[in-house]
């Protein structure tokens, strides 16, 4: 793409060839009406407003792409009529209730209305019935749908769920007379919009999805609101505070909406979570569970002079990633001054896949990120359920593969339907549990330039290729001569005679030779469908931006340092550019800051976790700390930026740094540590108050700022070892979230369940087993008494163990690896 | 007339004059003599006369209170009303929160939920009279013409919240039973000649 000059009004507009109108008009602050557009989002194409005249033609600024030198008027005459008449038909049998809307004051037919100015009506058509329907977590009101199709754009293009559609309205026709006497455009959107509504895709009367609500946020009206939000406040009334979901490494944008809880309790309290829907997609759990709040009635003295008691006698730390870059700060602090442990297991793993990645790489983090792949056309993920472990890599896999006519490869032993059922070019492989580096090798033999890699590594990698002889059936075209008999007037003596023509056709004939073809036997070790290649072949076609995006199975893998390794060499040797996904929200930045032991000593400190003596922001431990929203700090994301989090909720007890400030540190708030993070680790020296946290209208991120990715001694050995063929067999378990889950705090919200073994509706049936039942489970490491609970999200074999429930232990189960072979038996 | 005759201040144009006030006295026989010229200046009788003539007279003109009280105009703003619907007598206020923020002195505060029906309930309504100025905006505001002024202005009670209970400022069933609910005239109300100036929608049925 080259960058190229546009005219829109007179105002001359730098953007990049084949950029929609919209898109440039929007980055230079040209404001053009859309309703139906969603940015990262194919256009919908329905609600017709954004029409503009490029060089004489009236086109819609949504889906005309940007030519050099091109002449754009947002406002002609004709236009304004069109506007006026489509924001007429919007009005048409539209409730007039917007006392009682929920969308009223952030409505986008309300603002458009008065920004086109509409105090008349010209047009009516009869009314059908239009039943609000409760959809589960959503709530559908079709009396007041627009049909602009956000949200079944949004589910399809960015989500991925593919959920909703729109179904038959059953209205009457439109007024014939209408269609010569009012405007083309108006008309033709509201014959379409008269003739549909929202509906599911699956038939069903409730919603069943990943749950994450976007539909209900890019709804302009209040057609779609979340159940939990209905009628509880006004948009108005909420104030806004800007922060980082803190449930996951994506590090998503989001802001907390909060009021005062009623009329009797003036206590702030969090009605609902909100994103700029335009730039970021949240999921079920950033946006529902947000009232993890710890709240505490005040300072509590005793638990604070026992806690320093035990911090004096300690010498051990553990914690989760759930923490700011601030607190991990402090840690590490206190780790230098006193010579604590700090044991932190999932952030050590990654740690250590990282530094053995930087041996090769040369850099100490990975060299992309999410927006990376969202650019991308061709996205393969290693290593990671995906759709649970970051749902925002799902969403960038997905909308490469919507947007940008992509195709993907999902490498994973748990078969997900939600994956396969993404987009056209979405390919699954399951592996099996261990031989993750057969699909790297994989990724290597077919994509690495050859030339460059290591020749051992070349070597090892041309052993799996054989020429193996197939019998292929063809259908050729062969030419057949034949001798037909005519009848044809003789010109000299003017009779009919009978004489012989040769005639010539191709027919179709089926021929089965035997060729011989390369086999790789990397396929085979992987389980790849038969059609692999012939699917790859087809589609990778026209693809010139690959992503690989690898996850937490990797790091806790028992070579793990091999796996770091291939990924190193393919990002060095092929075009594939690497996002690695951190386990934990801030896994990242604790990597980064502290200095992570392995074991424990005699007397544990743990820091939402289980120990001697616990800090819990849960509200179940020895003294209570505040949880990631009444916390100000700065988090760690996936995209390697560093985002700031703000304080939703006031909270009154003692927070870690006083516990620090005790032990020998000084510093009145915890943000005091933001400037001091380590500039060697890539952080910078920014005060916490001078960090941003919007996008810009051309959806430039401006939040915090991105790591300075440093640049590390490289040894020249890059060579990696073999792998072995060792794979786990018989009942395997998986350790990860159903979805909407991720730790504790996801589970401390409305959004409370129990948590159990997940099983697939495939493995419940193939099984004696059934939903409810009570089983033992039992591996090398432990044993676990659990309810199954059956989760369509899953299909094949292996059942997963969560870790949000604090009430199972599912990590006593496990190794290190999150698969494990087990018996799982009735109770 | 026009600002620019305010703004001139030269006190020799535009009709001023100054008034004729003696110079305060200063020293303690002059405070003397101010103190007796203005006791025994008879003034004091003129008043006491016109007292004494109207107790003869015997046709008082005072209103006496609070056995008497004085007839309140229909667009006097004392202490809210909520008014019902003269169809259903349900209630009018559907809660759609905008006399909370129009409120200037921040004294209206409105909790909503969801009711049974699936509808918008104000589950609870509260005007801290602490604050309240009176302003009528709440009134002009509603679109339901829910909340209105009364013609209450007996403020007087232990505490001020006495009058804040959302069922005393409801018109009475009993009330509304006799037909006897009385609309507000004031801010808000509807403007005669409303129906005129009403553009009409179409309709297609």
């Amino acid at each position: 793409m080259s960058n190229i000059t546009i005219n829109i009004d007179g105002k001359e507009v730098q953007t990049q060839e084949g950029e929609f109108i919209l898109n440039a008009a929007r980055a230079n602050d040209i404001f053009i009406p859309a309703i139906c557009y969603l940015t990262r989002c194919s256009p919908t194409l329905a609600c017709r407003i954004c029409l503009v005249e490029a060089d004489g033609k009236q086109v819609y600024a949504c889906n005309a792409k940007s030519k050099d030198g091109m002449n754009i008027t947002t406002s002609t005459q004709t236009i304004e009529v069109e506007k006026r008449a489509i924001m007429e038909v919007y009005d048409v049998n539209h409730p007039l209730q917007c006392g009682v809307c929920d969308q009223s004051g952030e409505c986008e037919l309300q603002n458009y209305t008065l920004e086109i100015g509409v105090d008349s009506q010209s047009y009516a058509v009869k009314d059908v019935a239009r039943e609000a329907i409760d959809w589960g977590h959503l709530h559908y009101d079709p009396g007041l749908c627009i049909v602009c199709e956000r949200c079944v754009t949004a589910c399809k293009d960015m989500i991925g769920d593919n959920s909703l559609k729109t179904v038959a309205r059953g209205a009457d026709a439109l007024d014939a007379d209408y269609k010569a006497s009012m405007p083309k455009d108006a008309y033709s959107m509201w014959n379409k919009l008269n003739k549909s509504l929202i509906g599911l895709t699956s038939g069903e009367e409730m919603l069943d999805c990943t749950s994450c609500g976007e539909c209900a946020a890019v709804c302009p009206v209040g057609a779609l609101v979340d159940t939990d939000f209905m009628y509880k406040s006004n948009a108005w009334e909420l104030k806004q505070i800007p922060a980082t979901c803190g449930h996951c490494s994506a590090g998503c944008q989001i802001s907390y909406d909060v009021k005062h809880t009623s009329i009797e309790n003036p206590e702030d309290k969090i009605y609902r979570v909100m994103n700029e829907w335009n730039y970021v997609s949240l999921c079920g759990a950033g946006r529902y569970a947000y009232n993890y709040e710890n709240r505490v009635e005040g300072k509590d003295e005793e638990a604070f002079s026992k806690a320093i008691e035990a911090f004096k006698k300690a010498d051990t730390i553990e914690f989760t990633s759930t923490i700011t870059n601030e607190e991990a700060y402090i840690l590490q602090t206190l780790k230098e001054k006193h010579g604590y442990k700090l044991v932190n297991n999932e952030a050590k793993s990654f740690q250590t896949f990282l530094k053995d990645y930087s041996e090769i790489s040369g850099t100490s983090l990975y060299g992309s990120d999410l927006k990376a792949v969202h650019n991308s056309n061709f996205v393969i993920s290693v290593g990671s359920a995906l759709k649970t472990d970051n749902p925002n890599a799902r969403y960038a896999l997905n909308n490469s593969m919507t947007v940008n006519k992509g195709a993907g490869i999902y490498f994973h032993p748990v078969k997900d339907p939600i994956i396969e059922g993404l987009a056209k070019g979405s390919m699954t492989i399951e592996h099996a549990p261990l031989q993750e580096e057969a699909a790297l090798y994989l990724v290597l033999d077919l994509f690495a330039d050859k030339s460059k890699l290591p020749t051992e590594v070349v070597e090892y990698l041309a052993s799996f290729h054989s020429l193996k002889t197939v019998t292929v059936t063809e259908t050729i075209k062969e030419k057949i001569v034949e001798i037909v008999k005519e009848m044809k007037v003789n010109e000299e003596t003017g009779e009919e005679e009978e004489i012989e023509v040769e005639k010539s056709k191709m027919v179709p004939k089926k021929v089965s030779k035997e060729i011989e073809v390369d086999d790789n036997a990397l396929l085979e070790i992987l389980n790849a469908p038969a059609n692999f290649e012939e699917t790859l072949e087809k589609n990778l076609k026209k693809k010139d931006r690959f992503a690989l995006v690898v996850g937490p199975d990797l790091y806790t893998h028992p070579n793990s340092k091999n796996l770091a390794r291939l990924v190193a060499l393919i990002e060095k040797y092929s075009k594939f550019e690497i996002t690695m996904i951190p386990p934990l929200t801030n896994s990242l930045g604790v990597a980064l800051i502290c200095d992570l032991d392995d074991s424990k000593g005699s007397y544990t400190i743990g820091y939402n976790t289980k120990a001697d003596f616990t800090l819990s922001a849960l509200g179940d431990g020895d003294i209570d700390m505040p949880a990631m929203n009444q916390q100000e700090g700065t988090l760690t994301s996936i995209n390697k930026r560093v985002n700031p989090t703000n304080a939703a909720l006031e909270y009154k007890g003692y927070e870690l740094n006083d516990i620090a400030n005790v032990l020998g540190l000084s510093a009145e708030n915890v943000i005091d540590y933001t400037p001091l993070l380590p500039l060697s680790a890539g952080f910078k020296s920014q005060n916490f108050d001078d960090l941003p946290n919007h996008y810009e209208n051309d959806g430039t991120e401006v939040r915090g700022y991105v790591l300075e990715n440093m640049p590390v001694s490289v040894s020249d050995d890059e060579n990696v070892e073999k792998f072995s063929d060792a794979r786990l067999e018989g009942t395997l378990i998986y350790l990860a979230n159903p979805v909407k889950q991720f730790t504790p705090f996801t589970n401390n919200t409305n959004i409370n369940q129990d948590g159990g073994i997940y099983m697939s509706e495939e493995y419940l049936s193939k099984s004696d087993l059934n939903e409810g039942d009570s089983v033992t489970i039992k591996t090398d490491n432990g044993e676990l008494v659990v309810n199954i609970i059956s989760d369509n999200k899953i299909a094949g074999d292996i059942a997963y163990l969560p870790t949000f429930d604090s009430k199972i232990n599912s990590e006593a189960l496990f190794s290190a690896y999150r698969f494990a072979t087990a018996s799982i038996q009735k109770v | 007339m026009n600002n620019e005759q305010f703004n001139n201040r030269d006190v020799s144009e535009n009709g001023y004059y100054l008034v004729d006030i003696e110079d305060y006295p200063t020293d303690g026989w002059g405070k003397f003599k101010r103190v007796v010229k203005r006791t025994f200046r008879g003034e004091l009788f003129v008043g006491l006369w016109v007292v004494l003539r109207e107790m003869i007279r015997f046709d008082i003109h005072t209103v006496s209170y609070p056995q008497e009280k004085m007839p309140i105009g229909p667009r006097y703003r004392a202490v809210h009303e909520m008014k019902r619907l003269w169809e259903s007598d349900a209630e009018r206020c559907i809660g759609c929160g905008l006399c909370e923020k129009i409120c200037i002195s921040n004294c209206i505060r409105i909790d909503t939920k969801i009711d049974e029906n699936s509808r918008k309930e104000v589950s609870e309504y509260s005007i801290n009279l602490g604050r309240c100025i009176f302003c009528g905006y709440c009134a002009e505001v509603c679109p339901e013409l829910a909340i209105t002024h009364g013609g209450e202005y007996e403020n007087a009670s232990d505490q001020r919240e006495h009058f804040l209970i959302y069922e005393d400022m409801l018109t009475p069933l009993d009330k509304m039973k006799a037909g006897t609910q009385l609309e507000f005239e004031g801010f808000g109300a509807i403007t005669p000649h409303e129906d005129e100036r009403v553009k009409k929608t179409p309709l297609a049925y």
